[in-house]
């Protein structure tokens, strides 16, 4: 063996390219299985979008279209949004850049976090077919819009634009088309783009989605909130959220002069006073420059903030845009035919520094299978979670809560099982992935009691709603078993007296109404001083089963927003009634609004072979 | 169990019989009380007698066991009784019809005579014979009525074999002349029905196995010695108890009751003895307080040299029924007490067919003339 020298080493010492980097690290990114890497694609597609539009005040509308390529296991993947466009040089950033993004370097409730996701997709899809991402975008009516390809230079992390050119009649006033090619599976089922699609319909009633899947059915969600969510406030990082590396390097970049004006200007919830009391007890003078802070000393001063005896308020959380109450129930409702919904909002909290809000919905009986487990939807920040569901934080407060109480059946260590779908979404500024591929929440005690405790909220109700179900059972039941003894008693009285006891049925029927009414009303003022009223309570919508008795069993129950289940894609369901915004079920294509010319049309030399 | 009602309010007065109506009058009673509660909005109810062990005292005078006063309510309006409450109407009513028509039926019959879909079509009236049999005997214990006084009558079972001879629904009936089957109990076996006109007979002698009956019928055992031969193939129906008080009474001769040696035949005896819990109200017309039990004993085997071979181990529920009947207070007799706690010891229950292992005719020339002989019983 020969000794490896530092000029040898050296000669190996060389930039790693992204390429390199991205296949050694796909699952880390989500682009670990064929199947996955579809799913990926498309979720962080619609996630660009969804935030695009909320961030330019635009009421969402998304088309996604797969389609199977030519080649085996390729697919074509498009995603149109009516978002606010994206400027022509803008553009191969965004999508040929890994890293580049406005969001990872702000404090604020987003969908992405680190700018990773669309040029990851990007990424894959050239790596795996060797095609560019195809971009057409318009930002406003007067501007024409434009298209181009996006190609990723491997070696140097540097995209490049190619073919751009305008267009002359674009169908969109504004909004941008991505479409991407790229080495994939398709199955239905869990974890598949239509269950993606299907959860974002139900976080995000605002928007409406439209969906063709490469078999060429349709489905369709309507909108059924006319608002936008309230834009989430971007706010500087509170102390207790700060590491010792990250608060180097902000020592290092700040623009402020003295070391106060660093921490009182540089973090929230930081009083000049404070400032100055932090500094001195790390043994800093007050008014030295950051820059100059030594190491040892960056090392006391963390010690300073995160001492029990200083006391810093915790961050504001008016930062936070939950879902609501109402739109919560609306999501549902669109997603989900069930009988009972309930939802709770929590205050926000605080973990680790950074404020996050838990709220919770619940959707219990309708057409949910009742011999199953229940279904645990997770949401961080309106993004639905699709794996690795036994490490999440949110499946494991789901599984603390004891069901039981509100009459579920549950084994011990494990989901309640009845016909049941537990909602969680939990909105941070920083949303603490157990992954950089985003799929499961880490676990911290704040977040973990924060969930069971709203939960166990929606969880009580439920269980009252089930009890007072129960309840009138019971009384109709007693009545009719009560109703039905009575003619045998009467007609045998009649035959041993040898007489007709007409006052006598009447006499017995009206004791059996006052009896049945009195045990009713016995139950019903004991379920009362159990909790409070449900029809008063505005997180809980009833679709009653039994109001229209007379109903054909697919009608769309009437006080719900009609929802397009599974069902509508197989043209199976009537178009909603009764004034609620319908979703519709989309049985022919041109009720998708095509923003793509057909295949012949487009031209075929945009279509560049690489690599 | 007994009852713990809540004091009655004035208008709930208790729903009482009077004794002296007979069965048809006692049963429009009822019914008219019933109405008479539906127009005082009182929820229709019946009280029955409870047939229950904590409502029975043994009465050491009569040596009968005795029913007392617990009652329970039955009423309409309550989920867990409106089913029965409806099936005690249904059976009443069923009973003034065969009263009315003046027939005689069993209580099989009774069943379909009351069973019917509801209106529903879902619900039967009752679901079994199992669920009608016992509304009758609540029907009897509460109307004060018997079962033959409400013409009805259970499936007959047993055989009588011997020299009697008697008159049953008019015709003259020698039953030393009945082969081998002997003359079948009826479930009814009254004096309108049956009538004793002379015998030559010294004991009867009360067989449990029917097989060791026709053993004994067959060597004509109560020839020889003198009896008649009874069985009630088990524990004996109403009517053979019957038919054993009266025969007892009437022809005033001795009843030995020869039964396995195990908790269950034991308490064959004793129901024959003094009656049993669940027709307590039968008692003072069915019980023989001079029945004695001749065996098998648990110190026979041993007497009688019987091989341990023929024996049989005591189950779980053998000891359990066993010390059961240890503390029923017909059983403190120090004879009892000693008999079972022996058994017990012993840890085995013989059958009466054990005695064949000894010779065919062992039973008949041996073991009884000399149990009968000796006085060797309980």
């Amino acid at each position: 063996m020969t000794r490896v020298t530092a000029e040898t080493l050296s000669r190996r010492q060389r930039e790693i390219s992204v390429s390199e980097f991205f296949a050694k690290n796909r699952h880390l990114l989500g682009f670990d299985s064929l199947r996955k890497a579809l799913l990926t694609t498309v979720k962080e597609a619609v996630d660009n979008s969804l935030d695009a539009c909320e961030e330019a005040g635009v009421l969402p509308e998304i088309w996604v279209e797969l389609e199977a390529a030519k080649d085996t296991n390729r697919y074509l993947v498009r995603i149109t949004d009516n978002g606010p466009g994206i400027v022509p040089e803008q553009a191969p950033k965004i999508f040929g850049q890994l890293l580049y993004g406005s969001k990872f370097h702000s404090l604020k409730q987003s969908r992405g976090q680190q700018g990773i996701g669309i040029s990851a997709a990007a990424m894959y899809g050239q790596l795996t077919t060797g095609k560019p991402v195809s971009v057409e975008s318009r930002t406003d009516r007067r501007s024409p819009a434009y298209a181009m390809q996006v190609l990723i230079d491997t070696n140097t992390n540097k995209p490049k634009a190619i073919g751009r050119r305008d267009l002359p009649d674009w169908h969109l006033d504004h909004g941008t088309l991505v479409e991407l090619e790229l080495e994939a599976k398709y199955l239905k089922g869990r974890q598949s783009v239509e269950e993606f699609l299907h959860q974002v319909a139900v976080a995000n009633p605002h928007a409406t989605l439209h969906y063709r899947s490469p078999n060429g059915e349709t489905e369709s969600w309507a909108r059924t909130v006319e608002q936008n969510p309230t834009a989430p406030q971007e706010i500087k990082p509170h102390p207790h959220g700060v590491e010792l590396g990250v608060l180097m390097k902000m020592l290092q970049s700040t623009r402020h002069k003295t070391v106060t004006r660093f921490l009182s200007r540089d973090f929230s919830r930081i009083s000049p006073q404070l400032a100055g009391g932090l500094a001195k007890r790390a043994g800093i003078n007050p008014k030295a420059r950051p820059n100059t802070v030594a190491r040892q000393t960056v090392d006391a001063l963390y010690k300073a903030i995160n001492d029990k005896k200083t006391r810093i308020r915790p961050p504001s959380t008016d930062c936070l845009s939950p879902i609501g109450v109402q739109e919560l129930l609306a999501g549902l409702t669109r997603g989900v035919r069930a009988e009972f919904y309930g939802v709770e909002t929590r205050r926000p909290a605080v973990y680790r520094g950074n404020p996050f809000q838990v709220e919770v919905g619940l959707a219990w009986g309708g057409d949910l299978a009742g011999d199953e487990l229940a279904k645990v939807l997770r949401f961080a920040n309106r993004v639905p979670l699709q794996y690795y569901a036994g490490s999440c934080c949110i499946t494991k407060a789901v599984m603390d809560v004891s069901w039981r109480n509100y009459g579920l059946t549950q084994s011990r260590g494990a989901l309640p099982s009845g016909p049941l779908i537990v909602l969680v979404h939990l909105a941070s500024v920083w949303v603490p992935f157990s992954s950089e591929s985003k799929v499961a929440v880490a676990d911290y005690d704040e977040i973990r009691k924060e969930i069971k405790l709203a939960v166990q909220t929606c969880g009580r109700r439920l269980g009252q709603y089930v009890r007072r179900k129960a309840r009138a059972r019971n009384e109709a039941r007693r009545r009719e078993v009560f109703n039905l003894y009575i003619e045998e008693v009467v007609s045998s009285v009649e035959a041993i007296t040898g007489k007709e006891q007409k006052l006598f049925r009447d006499r017995l029927l009206a004791i059996s109404r006052r009896k049945t009414e009195l045990a009713g009303m016995l139950e019903e003022a004991k379920g009362a001083a159990a909790g409070d009223d449900l029809e008063a309570c505005e997180n809980v919508l009833v679709v009653d089963p039994d109001a229209e008795p007379d109903a054909e069993p697919d009608a769309e129950p009437p006080a719900a927003p009609p929802v397009a289940a599974e069902a509508a894609a197989d043209g199976e369901d009537a178009p909603g009634e009764g004034g609620a915004p319908a979703a519709e079920a989309v049985d022919s294509p041109e009720h998708l609004p095509p923003p793509i010319p057909a295949e012949a049309e487009r031209d075929p030399g945009s279509q560049l072979e690489l690599i | 169990m007994a009852s713990k009602e809540e004091p009655a309010t004035p208008e709930e007065e208790r729903l009482r019989i009077p004794a002296r109506l007979d069965a048809r009058a006692k049963i429009e009673h009822l019914a008219k009380k019933t109405i008479t509660m539906a127009r005082r909005e009182v929820d229709p109810y019946v009280d029955i007698p409870s047939r229950t062990l904590s409502n029975v005292t043994f009465s050491k005078r009569k040596k009968i066991i005795e029913m007392g006063d617990a009652t329970q309510r039955r009423s309409l309006f309550n989920l867990n009784q409106a089913r029965k409450y409806m099936q005690t109407l249904l059976v009443a009513r069923g009973c003034t019809q065969l009263l009315d028509e003046q027939k005689t039926t069993s209580i099989r019959d009774l069943y379909y005579m009351t069973k019917h879909t509801l209106a529903d079509g879902k619900e039967n009236t009752f679901d079994g014979q199992e669920e009608s049999d016992p509304i009758i005997e609540d029907l009897e214990v509460t109307l004060g009525a018997l079962r033959e006084e409400l013409h009805l009558f259970a499936a007959k079972r047993g055989s009588v074999v011997g020299p009697l001879t008697l008159v049953d629904a008019g015709d003259v009936i020698d039953l030393s002349r009945m082969g081998s089957g002997g003359w079948s109990v009826p479930g009814i076996v009254e004096p309108e029905t049956i009538r004793f006109v002379g015998h030559g007979a010294k004991f009867i002698l009360l067989v449990e196995k029917e097989a060791v009956w026709a053993r004994l019928n067959e060597d004509k055992f109560w020839r020889r010695h003198e009896c008649i031969l009874v069985t009630g193939q088990g524990q004996p129906p109403r009517g053979v108890r019957r038919l054993l008080f009266r025969m007892v009474h009437e022809l005033n001769l001795p009843l030995y009751v020869f039964v396995d040696n195990d908790p269950w035949g034991y308490y064959i005896h004793s129901v024959v003895k003094q009656g049993s819990i669940g027709l307590a109200f039968e008692s003072k017309r069915m019980a023989v307080p001079r029945a004695r039990f001749i065996g098998l004993s648990s110190f026979d085997p041993a007497a009688y040299d019987l091989s341990e071979d023929v024996s049989i181990r005591l189950n779980d529920q053998d000891r359990a029924r066993a010390r059961e009947i240890l503390n029923y207070e017909w059983f403190r007799a120090r004879p009892w007490q000693k008999e079972i706690r022996n058994m017990l010891r012993t840890g085995v229950k013989w059958e009466l067919e054990a005695l064949s292992s000894k010779g065919l005719s062992f039973v008949t020339e041996e073991f009884l003339p000399k149990k009968i002989a000796d006085r060797d019983w309980i």
